[in-house]
């Protein structure tokens, strides 16, 4: 019965869209759009814009670390009075552009260029829906993101600067003007678009959880969804929970910073002169930030890892090892992720009895994702591996996942952690684990469904200079951070040569640097890939890559509403790659278990006689249907 | 000029890659190659990646010995022996996973590259095995968990009752030291009573303030336990002595503490190093401002009779400047109707 409901409903909707799809203008189908496709790519494009300006920043900052004595007066056309007299990068704007970077690689490229960009554009694809939810909250998502983004362009262009109190704009320092011009204007720009992001990132989450729920295809149980879509979904569960938190934080600051209110300050005594706040506490903020910065990491991580698993399967022809053991490590993960945040703060004076609590759950949360790794390690033994950019980009994530997460190991013993913390061994750990593993599910993802995208091919070969030159450029700029934080080199520092203690590796800061500038320049090659495939590349194949998954049963430029006829029935899982007795070494999920009895697993072949009374049931409903009419 | 002959050699560069990039392109077009499944570039790939594990792995090998004594640094109290230990101890159990998984990484594709009519093996779970590698890993956790959180019980215990007590207040962007004096223990301080004599804001009106003494740098005794109480007077700082293995955040409004033991002299170090000029730093590893990366506070560690020797040769707030606790008094009782919390006990 219900069956047949949803079968009604999905001809309705069908028959809906049809009526509309002509209607398109230039502004409904490229600008205010409602179709998650183009809504992806919209979020895609921007998080594009994004990561080129975050990293041309870091670029920056590393021309200040490697070559300390340089004179950067060639910059002056570009940043103005930021470059003093002597050609000097200014101490603030060196402290800002640590932070502008911090700020949009973590929300503007790796949360909304990546969940943005993927969620929309597979979760109806992969689960057979028509379009998300609701179209219209999918659009003001965007356009809060837009929004966002706007404003903390601006921030940049202040003549105080853009916030410089690093990405966690921990107060005091982000709620006094007196203590660095950054927290000025340019804070306030930043609280105000974090507000908007805020918003745009659970319009979207309340999108992509409500369509997991509510529109898979017939067929389409959960424990049949592709791993991108577990991922997707636990991923827009965590951005729920704990980005109001972040509100709230940044609310509580915007009283403390307008207001006159006493939140996070207490006992200040600056720029000669005592503030009347007393009774706040620093650590609450840090305490608010962190439980959503912590689950961050996962919101940027997951997808990346749901990614991987879908490319990675695909390439090796083989099923993804452990489905279930890798959603439970998902969900374990989900889970996990909110009762860890403290350990960002292990020695920032909270209770040290709140540490060791901290530092159990800490080194827990290193089982889910040790699981995971096997899993993809077991997934690539006995396959036949195709080596698309894609699957290049994923055996890249795992490597990062695994030298990223086993540093986790040491920051996460508090009693290691508290000479390492804020140490350089901190950026490598974060960079490699959180910000290249999920930069490289992003390329990954890019390159493997830009087919579906744009109808067209990436270059492969171009991909794979562009894969190597990253690759190998990340590990040459992340790796001997490891070295410099284990000599106690302090992050966010302009200069070393103050302290004997650091005044030494100016080789090996020299080396970063170089490496960093040539892994940002290589990216020209993707760029030049991506846009030039767009409109040149070859046409592609509907299946290019012989997936087993529903997007690629669309036409090559599915319209709004994603299948032209009826949506597909699902009828197995998404990875029967390779099984033996099959003729192919796939079988999309849309064929019938009655169509394949010769690589029927047993408990498949029990399950036909079920897939065959409910088929005939709906082909009497369709029937009875026609008849009517 | 210059710019415009650089100009001009980009774009001779830029349509140079241009031009070899749509002659490989139809070349893949002509031999069909793109058509294929795997070519030739499938094999190159999964030799790179034996490549970038033997190269990676000999530069790593080769630099971590080579500069070893480099980013290795020497310690110099108690509980830094401890989580030396275990920071090397996780790098042992660790450093074992990373080699095997990674060694797994780079060979499976090369060894297991696409062959024409070979089928991967059909192998979707094993619960086993699953069982063994989360249990393993959980095991091996727990065990370096418990002897993280036991060095961490006893590392931020609190500090026995003959410690010298030592305030260090972070401001942007310098240190105060405070000593106690005699009686070792610190007189209240407010905030409100900071001024351009009194930076600490020390409230002159209670005895034990009496005998507290600055100091330009941090002298302790070895062997004897320290306690640092650490605050903040604008904005969040962290006070950090690398060679103590110390650190902890400087909060405005919240006193922080840490206590250790120093086991070797600044003499004794600089002999150990062969570096006459050695010095104990202290650094800021809070972002606190402009001058965040210039905050520095010296530590001179002394044999204890050499301790007591300085200790009485200190001079108090009050000797150094009697002034400073006059005009206090006055200001204290102007301050008394509006009293409230702070207190450094």
């Amino acid at each position: 019965m219900t069956t047949a409901t949803v079968a009604q409903q999905d001809t309705a909707v069908h028959e809906h869209h049809d009526e509309h799809e002509h209607h398109d203008n230039f502004i409904t189908k490229y600008i205010f759009t409602t179709d998650h496709k183009m809504i992806a790519k919209q979020f895609l494009i921007t998080g594009i814009f994004w990561a080129i300006i975050g990293g041309f920043l870091s670029t920056l900052f590393r021309l200040q670390l490697g070559f300390p004595d340089m004179n950067l007066e060639f910059l002056r056309p570009l940043l103005g009075g930021w470059i003093d007299e002597t050609g000097k990068l200014d101490p603030t704007f060196y402290l800002a552009l640590v932070t502008m970077h911090g700020t949009i690689m973590v929300f503007f490229v790796l949360t909304a260029g990546l969940s943005g960009t993927f969620s929309n554009f597979l979760i109806p694809l992969q689960i057979g829906a028509r379009d998300m939810a609701s179209g219209f909250m999918n659009l003001l998502s965007y356009w809060f993101f837009f929004l966002s983004g706007v404003i903390m362009f601006t921030s940049l262009f202040l003549k105080t600067g853009p916030a410089g109190g690093g990405w966690v704009v921990y107060p005091p320092l982000s709620a006094l003007e007196q203590a660095i011009p950054g927290s000025g204007m340019g804070m306030t720009l930043w609280l105000i678009s974090m507000t908007l992001f805020i918003a745009s990132s659970l319009l979207g989450g309340i999108n992509y959880v409500t369509t997991v729920i509510n529109l898979r295809t017939k067929g389409m149980s959960f424990s049949r969804l592709p791993l991108t879509i577990w991922a997707f979904f636990l991923t827009a569960v965590i951005g729920i929970l704990s980005f109001p938190v972040l509100f709230a934080a940044a609310l509580l600051l915007v009283f403390d910073r307008s207001f006159g209110t006493s939140f996070y300050l207490s006992d200040i005594y600056v720029a000669g002169e005592a503030l009347p706040n007393t009774g706040g506490s620093p650590v609450l903020y840090q305490h608010l930030f962190w439980f959503l910065g912590h689950p961050e990491v996962y919101i940027v991580l997951l997808p990346a890892l749901g990614i991987t698993s879908e490319v990675i399967a695909t390439n090796s022809r083989k099923p993804i090892f452990g489905y279930k053991a890798m959603v439970i490590s998902l969900l374990g993960i989900t889970v996990l992720s909110f009762i860890v945040w403290a350990h960002h703060m292990f020695v920032s004076g909270m209770n040290p009895f709140l540490g060791s609590i901290f530092m159990f759950l800490t080194l827990i949360i290193a089982v889910p994702s040790a699981v995971k790794v096997f899993n993809y390690l077991t997934t690539l033994w006995r396959g036949n591996l195709i080596f698309t950019p894609a699957m290049l980009f994923s055996i890249g994530l795992v490597s990062f996942f695994i030298s990223g997460g086993l540093t986790g190991i040491f920051l996460g013993n508090s009693a290691i952690d508290i000479q390492l913390h804020d140490t350089y061994f901190v950026v490598a750990h974060f960079h490699l684990v959180m910000g290249s593993a999920s930069f490289f599910g992003l390329m990954a993802g890019v390159y493997h469904w830009f087919p579906k995208m744009f109808g067209r091919m990436m270059d492969a070969k171009l991909g794979y200079i562009h894969f190597w030159l990253t690759f190998v450029g990340v590990y040459m700029v992340f790796f001997p951070m490891h070295y410099i934080g284990m000599a106690g080199f302090p992050r966010r520092y302009y200069s070393w040569t103050n302290f004997e203690f650091t005044n030494m590796y100016t080789d090996l800061n020299m080396f970063i640097s170089v490496a960093a500038i040539i892994t940002f320049t290589a990216q020209a090659i993707f760029l030049f890939n991506f846009f030039y495939s767009m409109y040149r590349g070859r046409k592609a194949t509907l299946n290019p890559w012989n997936s087993t998954t529903l997007e690629w049963t669309t036409p090559l430029h599915p319209g709004h509403g994603n299948w032209p006829g009826e949506i597909p029935t699902v009828y197995r899982w998404s990875y029967d790659y390779s099984k033996p007795g099959a003729a192919e070494d796939f079988i999309p999920q849309t064929v019938p278990l009655s169509q394949t009895p010769e690589s029927n697993l047993p408990h498949e072949q029990e399950l036909v006689k079920l897939e065959l009374e409910i088929m005939k049931d709906e082909a009497d409903f369709l029937e009875a249907n026609e008849s009517k009419h | 000029m210059d710019g415009f002959i650089i100009g001009v050699g980009v774009l001779l560069l830029l349509s140079l890659v241009w031009m070899v990039f749509r002659i490989q392109t139809l070349v893949s077009v002509v031999k069909g190659s793109d058509r294929k499944i795997a070519s030739t570039s499938n094999k190159v790939n999964a030799f790179l990646f034996l490549v970038f594990l033997v190269g990676t792995g000999i530069l790593m090998f080769w630099y971590s010995i080579k500069e070893f004594d480099n980013y290795t640094m020497p310690v110099a109290s108690k509980h830094g022996v401890i989580t030396d230990k275990l920071f090397w101890i996780t790098m042992a159990v660790t450093g074992v996973v990373f080699l095997i998984t990674h060694v797994l990484l780079f060979i499976f594709p090369y060894k297991y590259q696409y062959k024409e009519g070979r089928k991967a093996t059909f192998y979707p779970d094993n619960h086993k095995l699953e069982i063994i590698w989360t249990v393993v890993p959980g095991v091996v956790l727990a065990g370096l968990v418990i002897s993280g959180w036991m060095a961490w019980s006893d590392i931020t215990a609190p500090a026995p009752e003959k410690a010298h007590v030592i305030e260090v207040m972070g401001y942007q962007f310098a240190w105060e030291i405070r000593y106690p004096g005699k009686d070792n223990v610190l007189g209240d301080y407010d905030y409100r009573l900071i001024n351009a004599s009194n930076v600490h804001g020390i409230d002159f009106t209670d005895k034990n303030s009496m005998d507290d003494f600055p100091s330009p740098k941090v002298v302790i005794p070895k062997g004897e336990p320290i306690l640092f109480k650490i605050r903040a007077r604008d904005v969040l700082h962290s006070v950090f002595a690398p060679h103590m293995r110390l650190k902890m955040d400087a909060v405005p409004g919240m006193p922080t503490r840490f206590w250790f033991i120093p086991t070797k002299t600044t003499a004794e170090m600089r002999a150990e190093l062969k570096d006459p000029e050695f010095q104990y730093e202290i650094a800021c590893t809070e972002l606190c401002g402009r001058g965040h990366f210039s905050m520095r506070k010296l530590i001179e560690v002394v044999e204890p009779a050499e301790y007591q020797k300085w200790l009485a040769e200190q001079k108090t707030f009050i000797q150094q400047n009697p002034a400073i606790a006059e005009g206090q008094k006055v200001e204290s009782k102007e301050l008394a109707g509006i009293e409230t919390s702070v207190s450094n006990k």
